[in-house]
């Protein structure tokens, strides 16, 4: 079998590069190394997924199922682009898979961005799952008021852990400060808002349903928003029909008397705002933080899948300590001999294929851009490996010559003072994690310091 | 009477772990010999206690056996056949038993189903989504909320769809065939849906 000496390199342990390596190592036979930056891995699954959304997480025991075999191997604490370059994997291995997703986010691009109290969705989440470089964050949460631009699903999970009881979310892996801050919090009113209307909205059913059903919150939003809305669920396919029909139900039906009694009873509100677009972050009177935001009405323009936001003209002002920006991750350029479009914030690919450059492939959000569940990164994942192992089949990759896989790069990486972690090394971390967690009934409490992982791994 | 049992369940034993005989032909007499757990007699049981004392006596002299105590104790439930075709179209035949999902049964068998079951029966993904015939769809337990949800975002999904964590195998399933999304790919290799 040609494959039986093929070396392959994945760049990025999160769930493009497992998949990618799962899918590499079941159905031929070449081996595979996953280089990391941080000593952990799994990526977005472990900094990405909602703490309360533990169910999604299980996927960690196919990936570590993946690492343990034979011909894959973990090395974390590997930075490519400047630790190793790529050109230096392409000259080790025969193949070099890029699946390092989308470390950056689109910025609003408003005056008043930069006044403390504004935070990426990306950076905010981060803190609350722990990733080293958000540790820092301290979130004011003393505000009443918090607006979050964006309606998809990392907008909801933002919603909804600042609305979350204490007590649901002390029993999850969300990080220990994240958790006393929130105990802490002021915040009662969290606003989430779209550019466009409520046909539009990106999030999915299972996350509304989840703040329809939040425990001491109740939803708040206005009936004028939702004109012409009921007329067109007819129209619509079941997904979006079911999701509007309960948006609609939470938004404008009257409640039953039960419904009515826990409503009134609840001290938390949220709600959406729909066909607003950020026009600037409005400053407190000292100029330092976030006292408001100011948004622009917007009108919508167009029918079906064609469906455009457009200025009125019209603008407004809403008061609130606290802006996150949930519009969206961005991939990076992490080497200048990877090709990069920029303006599409991906690498320029064909089903996988790195356009121009022979033996470059790509997998996950850097490949297609930053949308869609772990699900469509398997199946995209699975989609780059069939075109590697073709590739391989076709003898347009040649894996003929012998290559020094892992052997060369670790020289490289000794000589420059890296010390790579392995996966049973993760291991140790993953066990002093769990444990602990154990202590204070959470499933693992996370290290926050690159540092202290690195000392655990070592140990 | 006693003899006869002998005799029959002798061959019979002989005949299930010949490896030439098709399974399907193994399967079709398990399922004609095997005491059915309603109607059981007192006959019935006796017989399958016979297969199960050959069995160990063979085990025990150190003869090759290709049926284990276990399969034997297995044999003796009700098998539910149960087609499942795959991606590229394969079609696989099991043979299982009442009580588990079809996520288990996928998982259990070895099933070539790429990606099948990422969350482990959670309803925290779409990716264990099975298509139905519509007799054996419209005969199941409703959709809950919480499954339908999931089942919004599958790729390919159709009115007969399912997710198989949320599907147990019950008897009246026997013949059933279910399938996932078939995946057609284009001259230029690029994925679309039949």
């Amino acid at each position: 079998s040609p494959c039986l000496d093929a070396k392959v390199c994945i760049v990025g342990g999160g769930p493009a590069g497992f998949y990618t390596a799962q899918h590499l190592v079941k159905v031929s036979d070449v081996s595979v190394d996953i280089y990391e930056r941080l000593p952990v891995p799994f990526g977005l699954v472990r900094f990405g997924v909602a703490p309360d959304h533990p169910e999604v997480k299980n996927v960690i025991n196919t990936f570590t199922q993946t690492a343990q075999h034979a011909r894959c191997s973990f090395h974390g604490n590997v930075r490519v682009g400047k630790d190793v370059t790529v050109e230096e994997l392409q000259e080790a291995y025969h193949a070099v898979v890029l699946s390092y997703g989308a470390e950056g986010n689109r910025t609003m691009g408003v005056p008043g961005e930069d006044l403390a109290g504004v935070y990426s969705a990306k950076d905010f989440v981060g803190w609350y799952n722990g990733l080293p470089r958000n540790s820092e964050l301290r979130p004011d949460l003393s505000c009443e008021t918090a607006v979050i631009l964006g309606q998809g699903n990392v907008a909801l999970d933002v919603a909804r852990i600042l609305l979350s009881p204490v007590d649901i979310l002390k029993k999850t892996d969300i990080t220990q400060h994240a958790l006393d801050a929130l105990a802490e919090s002021s915040v009662r009113r969290v606003l989430i808002v779209g550019r466009r209307g409520p046909l539009q909205v990106a999030c999915t059913i299972k996350e509304l349903r989840e703040m329809v059903n939040l425990p001491g919150t109740r939803p708040e939003m206005e009936a004028s928003e939702f004109e012409g809305i009921a007329e067109t669920l007819k129209s619509l396919a079941r997904p979006r029909k079911r999701l509007t029909e309960l948006l609609l139900k939470a938004a404008i039906e009257t409640p039953g008397e039960e419904e009515l009694e826990r409503r009134n009873r609840a001290e938390r509100a949220w709600g959406f705002r729909f066909l607003r677009k950020p026009l600037e972050v409005l400053p407190s009177t000292d100029l330092i933080r976030a006292a408001g935001i100011r948004l622009a009405v917007n009108r919508l323009e167009g029918d079906g899948e064609g469906v455009r936001a457009v200025a009125t003209g019209e603008v407004e002002d809403v008061e609130c300590g606290l802006v996150i920006s949930s519009i969206g991750y961005k991939s990076l350029l992490i080497d200048p001999a990877v090709p990069f479009d920029a303006r599409k914030a991906i690498i320029p690919n064909t089903m996988g294929r790195v356009q121009q450059t022979a033996g470059l492939y790509c997998s996950g959000w850097v490949k297609r851009g930053p949308t869609g569940v772990i699900a469509t990164t398997m199946n995209d994942s699975f989609d780059t490996a069939r075109t590697l192992l073709q590739d391989i089949g076709k003898g347009t990759l040649d894996v003929s010559t012998v290559k020094p896989g892992s052997q060369g790069v670790s020289a490289l990486l000794e000589k420059r003072g890296v010390k790579p972690v392995s996966f049973s090394d993760w291991e140790k971390i993953d066990s002093e994690e769990t444990r602990r967690g154990e202590i204070k009934g959470k499933p693992r409490e996370k290290m926050l310091d690159v540092g202290e992982m690195l000392q655990v791994a070592r140990a | 009477m006693a003899r006869c049992l002998y005799l029959g369940s002798f061959l019979f034993t002989k005949i299930v772990n010949t490896p030439r005989i098709s399974m399907r032909v193994k399967t079709c007499l398990i399922k004609t010999w095997t005491p059915h757990s309603q109607g059981k007699t007192a006959k019935c049981s006796t017989f399958s206690n016979i297969l199960i004392k050959i069995n160990d006596m063979y085990s025990s002299s150190g003869k090759s056996w290709l049926l284990t105590s276990s399969d034997f104790y297995s044999l003796s439930e009700e098998k539910v056949i149960i087609h499942f075709i795959n991606q590229d179209g394969i079609r696989t035949t099991t043979a299982v038993t009442e009580g588990q999902t079809l996520l288990d049964v996928v998982v259990n068998k070895n099933l070539d189903i790429s990606g099948f079951g990422a969350c482990e029966g959670t309803l925290a993904c779409s990716t264990c989504h099975l298509i139905f015939d519509k007799t054996f769809y419209e005969k199941m337990e409703p959709t809950v909320d919480e499954e339908m949800d999931m089942l919004d975002l599958a790729y390919g999904l159709t009115k007969t769809s399912r997710l198989g964590c949320q599907v147990t195998v019950q008897k009246w399933m026997d013949g059933m065939t279910v399938q996932v999304p078939q995946e057609v790919r284009d001259a230029v290799g690029s994925k679309g849906n039949q």
